[in-house]
């Protein structure tokens, strides 16, 4: 109830003072933030020496050096070099990522069929960002489609030979898209065997323990590169003469099972930190083991681990290099692979190249990293800072 | 420490390979006629040699000689898929029958003939190691023998180390090795000057010199330290596969020599010389195509399809390409080289 006939309450209230001018604006938070201290000062200024130094060359080398556009060699080459640049000229070689853009992105997947890569891409998205959302509704359905549907999808556009497409091996697979198949596979594999051996290796029961352990040990004490290395080189003496095994799937096989392995550590860190009386009173409400496990402990569990799961996804998108031992080509494989191409080699090539493969890393790497923390504040009800 | 673990792995691999060398399959030809393709290994990466184009398309030295055998067969070059292999697994890649043949700039050794069960079919191109100094920075040196104390980039993992090493022993000098994992990494290493000379292959050196900021600064110095004979290579054990791939490569370098090109074979089919007739088939009831388990016109197939070994050689690595090799060795016999067909007859 309001009480308007006292005279001395205000009706409305004052207008805010403005903060005194040091404490706002452009110049209190150069204070608060580069400024606060004498070794704040010194610090600041010596990054900014250290800016000042390199970021003009930086610039000048991958922007207004840089040439744009060319067909051969010649154009990322100085005179001397045997092309047309003055001498001294130093600058990216974007016409080289230009000219071979198509197969960074797809290897050598035949060129009239590159429809389908993007098409698979184009339904991997449109399941994927919906399910990222929070607030779009039918979210079962869309994992559902995008887990249970789209794998069928992908396998039939991508490898073809069913409904009129024209079968693509493997081995002509490769680039961006090779990265990207190899960790989304990885990724999507790994997670649910992860809460799986997590799950088990702190079971009671001792087989499934036993088992649990020797694989996730096992398999964390060997370096990807030797399981790659053994199944790319040993594997095939072991089989019968002529019959070969697909390596690209002996590549995804190997990933998956290694993210697996890691990714189980990282769940049981999050199941050690749930407090005893979790268990208890969910024993005490009289939930069966997979219902404590589903409805009372997982959710707490993995809510705490999320920067380490997207550490361990992180992690295994750039492990995917790797299987240019055995002779896939993932992105950085085929730009490196490019290096040896003659029409293109100067000495611009491959530090351009490599700057690209770089990007595009860092683009995806940085985009699982924000939404984890996007995902952790939204979920970070009970530890909130 | 790392490279004794390749070391011994390598063995162990090599082992493996010797004991399955026994177990591959017998009649290459008709399972290449009956699949319709070629499957031949090449190199993941090499300049000239292998290589992927803007395209994706594979190019190169190594990869026409794939071409030409696929053409030899079916009249097709582009009847042939690549593989690409590394240093490591493209043995056990042939063993494995996972590849009907292996064109990877392969040096041919006793003991790859040997202990590894290859044949090896005819050396395509005499290569060999050599020096590539900067004679700006060490200027008066004009032989390998100069380079006493002198630090040198080369790559590890091939016999490329071993050869240095040893020279360098049977000459009594100092070096440094700075040995480098990636090739562009030792590139650029030696183009900041963190070594005074680059050792690999010759083939090697030409490429490198493409991609150096002053390439007329550096000079490729002319002792030859090793002997590097590449070979395309097939399984043991397999004589009518081999002899394909073998008479395929003395095609190439018999239709150079008697002037036989791609543009005009189909003139050339109608000549007078009856060597040209035998070689392109023309001649009346002839067998010799046959002989091999082709066409009588399996040479007019090849070249038509790639061109005789002049041409691949000029396109690839020689005068027509960035990399501008000159032939050497590698030109005809009659031109003081080493390249010596047998003759078709």
């Amino acid at each position: 109830m309001e009480q308007t006939n006292l005279a001395y309450a205000r009706t409305e209230m004052a207008a805010d003072e403005r903060p005194p001018s040091k404490e706002q604006g452009v110049v209190a938070w150069l204070r608060k933030n580069l400024f606060a201290s004498v070794p704040d000062t010194i610090l600041t200024l010596v990054g900014l020496v250290i800016v000042a130094m390199i970021l003009p060359r930086v610039i000048d080398w991958a922007f207004i050096n840089a040439q744009w556009t060319g067909t051969d060699r010649s154009y990322c080459a100085t005179v001397a070099q045997g092309g047309i640049q003055p001498d001294g000229w130093s600058g990216a070689c974007w016409a080289f990522v230009g000219a071979k853009f198509q197969q960074f992105m797809f290897g050598q997947y035949p060129i009239d069929q590159r429809w389908r890569v993007m098409l698979a891409g184009a339904i991997f998205l449109a399941l994927l960002v919906p399910l990222l959302i929070p607030s779009v509704p039918r979210k079962l359905l869309n994992a559902v489609l995008l887990f249970g549907v789209f794998p069928f999808i992908a396998f039939a556009l991508l490898v073809g030979g069913v409904f009129g497409l024209p079968f693509v091996e493997t081995a002509r697979w490769g680039g961006l898209m090779v990265t990207l198949v190899l960790s989304i596979v990885g990724i999507s594999v790994s997670l649910p065997f992860g809460i799986l051996l997590a799950l088990g290796r702190r079971s009671k029961l001792p087989v499934i323990k036993l088992v649990c352990v020797i694989f996730i040990e096992t398999i964390r004490g060997v370096p990807l590169v030797t399981v790659l290395f053994m199944a790319s080189v040993m594997f095939p003496l072991f089989l019968p003469a002529g019959m070969t095994f697909d390596k690209f799937l002996r590549a995804l096989i190997g990933v998956a099972i290694f993210a697996a392995a890691y990714m189980a550590e990282v769940v049981r860190g999050g199941l050690q930190a749930i407090p005893k009386g979790q268990y208890e009173g969910a024993a005490s409400l009289g939930l069966t083991y997979w219902q404590t496990t589903g409805l009372v402990i997982l959710p707490q569990a993995l809510k705490l681990v999320i920067p380490g799961i997207v550490n361990t996804f992180i992690g295994m998108f750039k492990d995917t290099s790797l299987v240019a031992i055995i002779g896939m080509f993932d992105l950085l494989g085929i730009v490196r692979q490019n290096f040896s191409d003659a029409n293109w080699a100067s000495p611009q090539t491959p530090i351009t190249g490599l700057v690209f493969a770089g990007f595009i890393f860092w683009l995806f790497c940085f985009g699982m990293s924000r939404y984890s923390i996007y995902m952790e504040r939204r979920l970070d009800t009970g530890h909130k800072r | 420490m790392k490279n004794h673990v390749k070391a011994i792995l390598g063995a162990a691999v090599l082992g493996l390979a010797a004991s399955a060398a026994s177990v591959s399959s017998a009649d290459t030809l008709s399972d290449v006629k009956a699949k319709g393709f070629v499957q031949c290994g090449v190199n993941t990466g090499l300049a000239g040699f292998s290589a992927p184009d803007d395209k994706g398309e594979w190019k190169g030295f190594d990869v026409d000689f794939c071409r030409a055998v696929a053409s030899a067969i079916f009249g097709d070059p582009s009847k042939v898929k690549f593989t690409p292999t590394n240093a490591k697994e493209r043995f056990t890649a042939l063993q494995s029958g996972e590849i009907d043949l292996l064109a990877r700039n392969t040096t041919w050794t006793l003991g790859r003939d040997t202990a590894l069960g290859l044949t090896f079919v005819g050396v395509n191109y005499y290569d060999g190691q050599g020096f590539m100094i900067n004679a700006k920075k060490l200027p008066g040196v004009t032989s390998a023998l100069q380079l006493s104390g002198a630090s040198v980039c080369v790559q590890s993992g091939t016999t490329t180390e071993l050869n240095l090493a040893d020279y360098f022993k049977a000459n009594n000098l100092e070096y440094n090795p700075v040995v480098f994992e990636k090739l562009e990494e030792a590139n650029a290493a030696y183009d900041s000057g963190r070594c005074d000379a680059y050792t690999t292959d010759q083939s090697g050196l030409y490429s490198i010199r493409l991609t150096l900021a002053s390439p007329d600064d550096h000079i490729v110095l002319p002792e030859i330290i090793s002997k590097e004979p590449l070979a395309p290579a097939v399984r043991q054990g397999d004589d009518k596969w081999f002899n394909v791939v073998k008479w395929t490569y003395n095609a190439l370098v018999l239709a150079e020599e008697y002037g036989i090109t791609q543009a005009n074979v189909d003139e050339m089919k109608s000549s007078k010389n009856p060597d040209i007739q035998r070689v392109l088939g023309a001649e009346a009831g002839t067998t010799l195509g046959t002989g091999l388990g082709l066409d009588n016109d399996w040479v007019v197939k090849i070249i038509k399809g790639v061109g005789n070994y002049g041409e691949i050689f000029d396109r690839n690595i020689g005068a027509g390409s960035p990399l501008k090799i000159a032939r050497g060795l590698n030109a005809l016999w009659t031109k003081g080289g080493l390249q010596y067909a047998m003759p078709i007859r």
